[in-house]
């Protein structure tokens, strides 16, 4: 088996001259849960709609476990797909719709009662098979749209927006129902959404797009702390971002001051785009404050306050527990290793 | 809607199917009577009926309309399912075009319709040298019946859930397993009212098979001609079997449906309940 | 993708046959009405059309008259049909409908037989007395008794008034339908706003109903003018053949003695266009397209 179970090489994608993916190089590991993450319309969809062979890229290869599969018709496709709305048969009960690729596959049916019965187990529905899909809840039909791809015993699991349909509560239930039935039966998941969060807690890798193109690949821990342009930055988290000026190695400068931060590499006096996190401020004194500035507003969040920092060049959002008043005028602080530096995209 | 009706609400819906229903009414009563007169009751019988069962033009005008209804509703089935599956995943704008034309028949006045059946079958009759008969008058019924299919399973194939197809195909399906086992039986409750639909509109048509059987004679045209001639209560006697077979067969749709609605309904229920 | 292409083909075959027997023989109709005899273009037939003014005149009169009679009736009672339980609006709406499903002809084969002179109308008038009393009072009325023709019947068949009638019986259900279906829709809680606002129901009706059943409205005189307009046979069976419309002008040139398909042609393309305006005025207005389809 080859490292890379899939790999996408140099996809690109249009229709009639629109282009949709620019050049996407991404490769998927064997058992790996991959996200693919980004806004509306950033190519995510169609990413996933190219693996499972819905769509065939206008150029580049597709490589599924070391072979080209470009021509492959999804039916053929060692893969299934879980769908935005499930597209559950509502001709069917549930016991059908599961085994409904197993009779395709003309498995037999004591098999199929079998590998059925183990997968309504493994989606904690265990006597659902009698029922009608349409008599289901969201969650519910969700899990047998799980279960009717599981069955097949794919190499590769494909979500797409999975959990989109579902309210706050059941969408965090089913995040950790997820995780763990991809840690039970040990295949590789790549799954689409455009909820940062999401991709955070489940995945192994987070692949960030937008426009068509991939923006950064890394660890959830990576991307969040290390982002690697402002878009990433921004769309993962709450961030500020405002213009700065790197002097030379460690040295950047903004809101007229400088600050000392981690950053090299860049070219001298270089326009970078300076990304701090609300939450990294600490609200000092103002005699100890590199910055000064008047709060505008503050909104309480529950675990912290939503601070509205205005100073002379820039309005900084701060998540802090200190309870500010409006027209207070306060001191933040920063460390080097809060201040993230970005070349201009 | 305010829900309260008042007296005189109920008064002017009576007297609406007073009006709707007596004549029928009439009619179906004075099939019974022994005697030609359309005014006067003189007795009970059931002559009327076996007269008819026994008029040879009759009985093969009957045949040829169930023939051709059923041929043609069968085709336009058939034809109009494929047809309504494509024109939904075409790109909009032929789409909406194709749709156009396809209102056609169901917009146009029927003698427009007939007629210009009729000029197209004479015009291509005298090249490829045949007469206006039972071929011509089918392929009337399926030209007026398919619109009629599409407009029925359209709007299930729109209620489908986008990735139903894929999803067939995802789980191994070829092409045409998933047009078969999925997409057909998901759309079925629109094939069976667009059948029923088609073989009745054929059944009753009149007009544009006046224009396009040539010789061959349908029920409706039977009719025709002996209401032309006027006294013959066994006309009464056709319409009274038609009425109690429409009837029927309205009440088993509307049952159909009822029962249709009743089952989703509890569905709904349950999940709301949850 | 591939899907959309593989769906597209199966559309090959419907498009071929809409084309040869929806589109070409319309076609055939707009040439055949330029068409002489000898084969030459010509305008010859629609001035040919003169010697019908009055059959135009009186198509499109009779069936003006069928439409505003089928408004005046079915406006109310779609509105009274939509106050009623919902149990009864199901049933209602079906018998509404059943007649529609019995053949045409017959349906007017039960008003011949009630409209003629010694029909069950007449009959009925007859036997409470009806004429009788006619005849007295005028007798006694009359200048000259002697020349006093008594009356056994009122002369209801072969009138325009019985082709209006005919009309009316055939395609009310045409009118009620639509704008039943456009009432029912609305939603309450506009009218409840309306209430709300300060509105009495006649005001309601006026400014919030009224307005919303519109659509409705033209749906339903579109659905009664067109089939009036167009229709053959009811004038044979109900108006005695003296009062001939286009639809007997159609058929007489095409199946009747007066054969002539190019005069036909063009008196049918006159037809298309004043069922194409009706259409136009109606799909202005909206969504009236998708009831006439319901039906």
């Amino acid at each position: 088996m080859s490292e890379k179970l899939i790999n996408l090489e140099n996809i690109h994608k249009d229709y009639g001259g629109k282009v949709v993916l620019d050049n996407i190089n991404l490769y998927v590991r064997d058992k790996e849960f991959v996200t693919l993450l980004g806004p509306s319309g950033c190519g995510k969809t169609t990413t996933l709609r190219i693996i499972g062979g819905f769509e065939t890229p206008s150029a580049g290869v597709v490589y599924f476990d070391g072979k080209k599969i470009n021509d492959l018709p999804p039916h053929k496709r060692p893969v299934n797909t879980v769908f935005q709305r499930y597209a559950l048969f509502t001709h069917m009960n549930v016991y059908d719709n599961i085994a409904f690729g197993l009779r395709i596959a003309k498995v037999s049916e004591n098999v199929i009662k079998d590998r059925v019965t183990n997968m309504l187990k493994l989606i904690n529905l265990p006597d659902y098979a009698k029922r009608e899909v349409s008599s289901l809840s969201g969650g519910e039909q969700q899990r047998i749209a799980i279960a009717r791809a599981l069955v097949n015993h794919p190499r590769v699991l494909l979500l797409d927006e999975p959990l989109g349909a579902l309210d706050l509560k059941l969408r965090k239930e089913m995040q950790r129902e997820l995780k763990s039935i991809q840690q039970q039966v040990g295949i590789t998941f790549v799954y689409v959404t455009h909820d940062q969060e999401e991709a955070l807690t489940m995945s192994d890798t987070i692949v960030v797009m937008n426009k068509g193109k991939i923006q950064q690949i890394g660890t959830p821990v990576d991307i969040y702390n290390e982002p690697k342009n402002a878009f990433v930055a921004d769309f993962i988290g709450e961030s500020n971002i405002l213009d700065g000026v790197m002097h030379k190695d460690r040295l950047v400068s903004f809101c007229g001051k400088n600050f000392d931060c981690l950053d090299s590499g860049f070219e001298k006096d270089e326009t970078v785009d300076v990304v701090v996190r609300p939450e990294d401020f600490e609200i000092v004194p103002i005699e100890d404050a590199q910055l000064v500035g008047t709060v505008k507003s503050t909104i309480f969040m529950g675990v912290h306050n939503e601070i509205m920092v205005e100073t002379e060049d820039f309005t900084w959002k701060v998540h802090s527990i200190y309870n500010a008043e409006v027209g207070d005028k306060i001191g933040l602080f920063l460390t080097p290793d809060d201040i993230h530096i970005m070349h201009k995209s | 809607m305010k829900k309260k009706s008042t007296f005189s609400q109920r008064l002017l819906i009576f007297l609406l199917f007073f009006f709707l229903y007596a004549p029928i009414i009439v009619l179906i009563i004075f099939s019974f009577n022994s005697t030609k007169s359309r005014s006067v009751w003189t007795g009970f019988t059931f002559d009327w009926y076996v007269k008819l069962f026994n008029n040879s033009a009759i009985l093969s005008a009957l045949y040829t309309t169930l023939l051709v209804s059923v041929l043609a509703a069968v085709i336009a089935t058939i034809a109009g399912t494929f047809a309504a599956v494509g024109l939904f995943n075409m790109k909009k704008r032929p789409r909406d075009i194709l749709l156009q034309i396809n209102n056609i028949p169901v917009i146009n006045a029927d003698i427009i319709t007939g007629v210009s059946l009729c000029v197209l079958f004479v015009f291509l009759g005298k090249i490829f040298n045949f007469k206006l008969g039972f071929g011509t008058l089918l392929i009337a019924h399926i030209t007026f019946n398919i619109p009629y299919v599409i407009l029925s399973v359209m709007p299930k194939l729109r209620q489908l859930d986008k990735n139903l197809f894929e999803a067939a195909q995802d789980l191994g399906c070829t092409w045409m397993q998933a047009f078969t086992k999925v997409i057909i039986p998901e759309i079925r409750p629109g094939i069976v009212n667009g059948l029923l639909m088609a073989f009745t509109l054929s059944v009753d048509d009149f007009v544009i098979s006046y224009f396009t059987a040539g010789s061959v004679e349908t029920l409706s045209m039977r009719i025709y001609a002996m209401t032309k001639k006027r006294i013959s209560p066994e006309i009464n006697a056709i319409s009274t079997i038609l009425f109690v077979t429409i009837l029927l067969l309205l009440i088993i749709i509307n049952v159909r449906q009822a029962q249709q609605e009743k089952a989703s309904a509890r569905k709904r229920a349950e999940f709301e309940n949850r | 993708m591939r899907n959309r292409k593989m769906a597209a083909l199966t559309t090959v075959p419907y498009v071929i046959w809409m084309a040869l027997f929806v589109v070409i023989p319309l076609v055939l109709i707009v040439v055949y009405a330029f068409t002489s005899k000898a084969g030459g273009f010509t305008l010859q037939n629609f001035s040919a059309m003169g010697d019908y003014a009055k059959v135009f005149a009186r198509s499109l009169w009779l069936a003006l008259a069928a439409t505003v009679i089928c408004l005046i009736i079915g406006y109310p009672v779609a509105y009274a049909l939509s106050k009623m339980g919902p149990s009864f609006q199901r049933t209602a709406i079906m018998l509404l409908m059943l007649p529609m499903w019995i053949n045409f002809l017959l349906r007017t084969y039960a008003w011949m037989s009630l409209l003629e002179n010694t029909g069950l109308i007449n009959t009925f008038f007859d036997n409470i007395g009806l004429f009788d009393l006619i005849n007295k009072i005028a007798l006694s009325l009359a200048s000259d008794p002697s020349a006093y023709q008594p009356i056994d019947h009122f002369q209801m068949i072969n009138t325009q008034g019985a082709v209006i009638l005919g009309m009316v019986y055939n395609y009310l259900p045409f009118m009620i339908m639509p704008i039943y279906s456009v009432i029912v829709k609305i939603d309450r809680s506009m009218i409840e706003a309306a209430q709300d606002l300060g509105a009495d129901s006649v005001t309601v009706f006026r400014k919030v109903i009224f307005p919303l059943s519109l659509p409705g409205v033209l749906s339903g005189i579109t659905m009664v003018f067109v089939p009036s307009v167009s229709t053959f046979i009811l004038s044979k069976l109900l108006g005695g053949g003296m009062n001939m419309l286009l639809g007997d002008l159609i058929e007489l040139q095409f199946m009747g003695g007066a054969y002539n398909p190019y005069v036909g042609s063009a008196i049918s393309l006159v037809m298309m266009i004043i069922v194409m305006i009706c259409m136009t005025v109606m799909n202005r207005f909206g969504d009236g397209e998708d009831q006439a389809v319901m039906l």
